[in-house]
């Protein structure tokens, strides 16, 4: 018996070696100077977690003949990550932090590619009330019944300083509210979750709980949530997605070229197709909406969406 | 009840059918963390043996330095080493971030004190007759530590097998400094399965946490159960 364990062990262990050996072979794990040109993007959690970057990644990649390297993070340390050279490429979606990066020089070339709007989501119960409400006034609803005695209403916040949390602190704002001293340690019924957008969602389903979601991300994991979209009007709850190279003349050593190719590839007319249709056929509706011919709409200069970097 | 099954069946399934995602990410792990246990062992061995053998002042205090640092926490070193490799940190230059080497290089850090620790024991364990004997037959310097290591060699291969695994199974560093990157190419990712299990969970996908999490637990037992084969033989 005992050796019959010992086998299986065995059998496992010289399958596990196999499979080592045959990836291992291909390439070196530790890639020294590879011929093809690498781009490291920085990108805010929606993006990935709806798998876009997924989709648009390998055309690109066989377009350029590049290897495209994709660090998912909140905009917050996506910013940092470019702030310190560590990228060539950010795609963000907060605008006044992005005004400041591009202000401080860190960034050139802002283009606007694709836009969505962001959705309160809850239990389909709906304990505070807030269904149909404009987000300011949700907000304070969820606040103040949150705040009652006994009440099992709990609003999860993203807490990770992405772009998400910059409009869920700017809608309390909005409401009036002063972030730190009126929401933040203000009770149990605020929980900052300090992660992505698709783990905060995963986490807001558990507790049963109230989020701000971007639209993208909230379809696209809908099949495992038992959240409902409570909130979905109001202008303040426009998301404008952008991508922008980082200042070659901070850094000279960064892939400048290649990061030029792939915002470029962002705001071309096929690509913006590409986001417009995407999810679509699974989902029932988009989750992005280009940015090409809606930049009026969107509030931001024609050349943003339009015009290639040069 | 049901979506854990759920989870252990379509786990199984990824598992047999040699899924090549998880394959890769189970390879890169072994690869990365086996590196950094083979840069680690040429570092500590003659590291301890040097601290063991050796009379020199501190030598006590350092020693309990490196048995402090045993439990040295995976994101500090995680840290530690981002600030140190980031762009503008002194090494920047480099491009280290976000890449396997730097994942090695961290889990070579993490483990380098609980294996010199290790190897400290190991030597000081060995019964004083052999090294009388080896000293009264007239064994030169080199003579006599290859010996020594000859003795010591199964507490060593210990040692090498707890390197291994903290290295394979520890999380914080290799999210800081790799960034748990799924690239097209083998070489350029740095999904490695705690990172992994790390992100399929948070984000629901609980079949692949399960089935990545199997692999990590058979990894660490085929590496137990080869050492203590060896050990016992």
């Amino acid at each position: 018996m005992q050796r019959r364990t010992l086998f299986a062990v065995a059998a496992v262990m010289v399958a596990l070696m196999l499979i080592c050996g045959c990836t291992g072979t291909t390439s070196d794990p530790t890639p020294v100077a590879t011929e093809k040109q690498q781009l490291r993007i920085a990108t805010t959690t929606s993006l990935y977690d709806t798998k876009l970057l997924e989709r648009l990644t390998p055309i690109f990649e066989e377009q350029y003949d590049a290897e495209v390297l994709i660090v998912s993070a909140g905009t917050g340390k996506a910013i940092e990550y470019g702030q310190n050279g560590d990228v060539d490429v950010l795609m963000v979606h907060d605008r006044a932090r992005e005004d400041a990066f591009l202000a401080d020089g860190y960034g050139i070339n802002r283009r606007v590619f694709a836009y969505n709007y962001f959705v309160v989501v809850g239990p389909e119960s709906d304990p505070a009330g807030i269904r149909g409400m404009h987000p300011e006034a949700a907000f304070t609803t969820i606040r103040e019944t949150g705040m009652t005695d006994g009440s099992d209403v709990v609003f999860v916040s993203r807490g990770d300083a992405s772009g998400t949390h910059s409009k869920e602190k700017a809608i309390w704002k909005a409401a009036g509210f002063n972030y730190s001293a009126d929401v933040q340690g203000s009770g149990d019924w605020y929980q900052e979750a300090g992660t992505g957008m698709g783990a905060t969602l995963t986490m807001a389903n558990e507790k049963q709980a109230y989020t701000l979601s971007d639209i993208g991300t909230y379809l696209a994991y809908k099949g495992d949530l038992d959240l409902v979209t409570l909130v979905d009007e109001g202008d303040i709850l426009l998301n404008v997605y952008c991508a922008m190279q980082i200042n070659p003349e901070k850094y000279p050593d960064i892939n400048s070229t290649v990061a030029k190719d792939w915002v470029n590839f962002m705001i071309s007319e096929d690509v913006q197709k590409e986001i417009a249709s995407f999810g679509v056929d699974q989902y029932g509706q988009p989750l992005f909406y280009a940015a090409r011919n809606d930049w009026e709409k969107i509030g931001v200069p024609q050349a943003e969406v339009k015009d290639p970097i040069p | 009840m049901y979506e854990i099954i759920e989870g252990f069946v379509e786990a199984a399934r990824l598992i047999f059918t040699l899924d090549p995602d998880v394959m890769a990410i189970a390879a890169r792990s072994i690869v990365i963390s086996l590196t950094a246990t083979i840069l680690a062992t040429l570092l500590a061995i003659p590291l301890g043996a040097v601290i063991n053998f050796g009379t020199f002042p501190g030598r006590k205090s350092l020693i309990n330095l490196i048995q402090t640092l045993y439990s040295l926490p995976t994101v500090i070193v995680g840290l530690l080493i981002f600030l140190l490799i980031s762009r503008v940190g002194p090494f920047g230059s480099l491009r280290l971030l976000f890449t396997p080497t730097a994942m090695v290089i961290a889990q070579t850090v993490l483990i380098l004190p609980i294996m010199t620790g290790l190897t400290i024991s190991a030597l000081s364990g060995i019964d004083p007759v052999v090294r009388d004997t080896l000293y009264s037959l007239g064994a030169t310097r080199l003579q006599f530590l290859v010996n020594i290591m000859k003795e010591a060699r199964f507490a060593i291969l210990a040692t090498v097998a707890v390197g291994f695994g903290r290295a394979i199974s520890e999380v914080g560093a290799a999210i800081l400094v790799g960034g748990n990157i799924a690239a097209s190419s083998f070489g350029s990712s740095t999904r490695v399965l705690t990172t992994a299990i790390s992100l399929e969970t948070s984000m629901g996908n609980i079949p692949e946490s399960i089935a990545l999490g199997i692999i990590l637990l058979a990894i660490a037992l085929g590496v137990n159960l080869a050492i203590t084969t060896v050990q016992h033989r």
